[in-house]
């Protein structure tokens, strides 16, 4: 576990070393929210009816962007054949990578995700369920990102290419999202859509870690 | 598994694909000119759709081959990946523009069929939005699978990615209709598949058959040029490196 | 004569049901076409490559001077 832990500490030191990235990402989801207003009017009830969707599409593509340097700096710098060698499994390493992202830029857009519903006039009711929902449908956005980021190293055009095989896949992450939070508006129970992202989300720590490694492996040979 | 690899070298698949493929290109314009006859000639009008039915015999053929191209897909990824079979992933490069197209004639034919029936071309049908997903599964494997320079990275992501688009599918799937059924629009009454009855069903299962042919026989061909495009690689590749030294009379100028 | 109007009219859906089979032809047969002619131009690219520079040509070993010879 120790040695989780220190891939896990080094890829947080690089985060913190440079912020840019994460607040980057930020930026990005607070604009594209932002932007909605201008596009379908400031209406208030119109806003609060689509709040809950625009912030999980924005979050999504908010995650996108910071996915394609996940695992590009240590390929690029040779790095990762070090890493590869050590006496950690590389999906352990890979996973740790995941974490970190999931840390260093999906926390942030969690944080940030109520302040923008205000912004979208999100009924009060729909706050818990969204953050909750937040919680726990991220880390699948950052395990098949993950993946989606191995392929992709060393292709052409890795980062659109990223966005176009990752999107599609994380589409039941959207869904089960946005419902939980028409459904807390709703009135109803939001645990089912809530037990939904957690299943998601652990069967995706299971295997993700796991094809993302195999995807780095044939990289680096 | 000792079967499959007996097919293993290229030229071993060329010459059974030399003996197989005149059998199945003329099999599927049989099939599918029978399908077509039966289905227009001798099948009766839908007693509620009326003769858009008849658009079915080609919407759900096209469905059907669109899913079993991708589950042939995961199967080649899987069996190149696993058992480091050569010609899996030609195959899985193959057939993957086939099932692409197979997928947006199903999703044409979808809409075409759906404006008649639901007033609008495109609806939120649960069906319709899983084979759009599927479209861009395909789309995602075609770019990522040209997206190398050197094959055999493009062979290893692309099947990669087959496999963990397989897995996502059913997930996919469910987590449709469920959001169908939630938001279920007024207006678009799920049509549940009409009732087969034999008459149509006869046409649609040749057409089926005869769509099936037809893959095998595209697949056929573009298993052959994607062999020959590696082989015209390492030709060049070949040539690139070892230019003749002082072959003078063969005067092969780099064209 | 109005056995075929009433074929082609497709009971008033004529504009949908043949487009369907038109957008299935255009789309199944451009593929076939671009396929075949894909594999027509490969062919003859390989054969042009290939008997420009035989691949192994084991009889001009012994021989001096015969071009490709000694060549990697």
């Amino acid at each position: 576990m120790t040695a989780f832990a220190a891939a896990l500490g080094r890829e947080l030191r690089l985060a913190i070393r440079e912020p840019g990235e994460a607040a980057a990402a930020v930026m990005f989801f607070v604009l594209a929210t932002m932007l909605f207003p201008f596009g379908v009017g400031p209406e208030a009830n119109l806003l609060a009816r689509i709040a809950a969707g625009v912030l999980w599409v924005a979050a999504l593509l908010a995650a996108m962007l910071s996915l394609e340097r996940l695992f590009l700096g240590d390929y690029e710098d040779g790095s990762f054949e070090i890493l590869a060698l050590a006496p950690l499994p590389l999906s352990l390493i890979v996973g740790a990578k995941m974490l970190a992202h999931w840390l260093t830029t999906c926390i942030p857009l969690i944080v940030a995700t109520p302040l923008m519903a205000v912004l979208l006039d999100l009924d009060t009711g729909g706050y818990f369920a969204l953050v909750a929902a937040m919680a726990l449908g991220t880390p699948t956005i950052s395990l098949v990102g993950g993946v989606g980021a191995a392929l992709t190293l060393g292709a052409r055009r890795g980062g659109m290419l990223l966005s176009v095989l990752v999107l599609p896949l994380l589409i039941p992450v959207l869904i089960f999202g946005a419902g939980a939070v028409d459904a807390a508006l709703a009135g109803h129970a939001v645990r089912q859509q809530l037990m939904v992202l957690a299943a998601m989300f652990l069967a995706a720590s299971a295997l993700c870690p796991w094809a993302a490694a195999a995807a780095v492996r044939q990289a680096l040979e | 598994m000792s079967g499959l690899h007996r097919f293993a070298s290229p030229a071993r698949f060329l010459r059974l694909a030399d003996r197989i493929q005149p059998w199945t290109a003329w099999t599927a314009a049989i099939l599918i000119g029978a399908g077509l006859a039966v289905g227009f000639g001798f099948s009766p009008p839908d007693y509620q759709q009326g003769d858009t039915v008849r658009i079915m015999y080609v919407h759900v053929p096209s469905a059907w081959m669109a899913l079993f191209c991708y589950a042939a897909m995961a199967v080649c990824a899987a069996a190149g990946l696993i058992w480091r079979h050569p010609l899996a992933h030609v195959i899985a490069h193959g057939a993957a523009p086939i099932g692409a197209c197979f997928t947006i004639v199903c999703l044409a034919t979808g809409m075409l069929w759906g404006k008649p029936m639901w007033g609008r071309w495109w609806a939120w049908d649960a069906r319709l939005t899983s084979v759009l997903i599927l479209l861009f599964l395909y789309l995602g494997y075609i770019a990522l699978a040209n997206a190398f320079d050197n094959t055999t990275r493009g062979d290893r992501s692309s099947a990669i990615l087959a496999l963990v688009g397989a897995v996502n599918l059913p997930v996919i799937k469910f987590s449709v209709d469920w959001w169908n059924t939630l938001h279920q629009p007024a207006s678009v009454t799920r049509i549940g598949a009409p009732a087969i009855h034999s008459s149509m069903l006869t046409p649609l299962l040749l057409m089926a058959a005869g769509f099936m042919c037809l893959f095998a026989t595209l697949l056929f061909i573009r298993v052959r040029a994607a062999l020959l495009e590696r082989r015209l690689r390492a030709l060049r590749h070949a040539r690139a490196h070892a230019p003749p030294a002082g072959g003078m009379d063969t005067g092969t100028t780099l064209s | 004569m109005t056995e075929l109007y009433e074929f082609l009219a497709m009971g008033g859906y004529a504009g949908f049901v043949w487009p369907a089979y038109a957008v299935a032809a255009i789309v199944i047969g451009g593929l076939a076409v671009q396929s075949v002619r894909s594999l027509r131009s490969l062919r003859r690219e390989v054969a042009a490559l290939e008997e420009a520079q035989p691949r192994r040509p084991r009889h001009t070993r012994g021989r001096p001077g015969s071009g490709t010879g000694d060549a990697a």
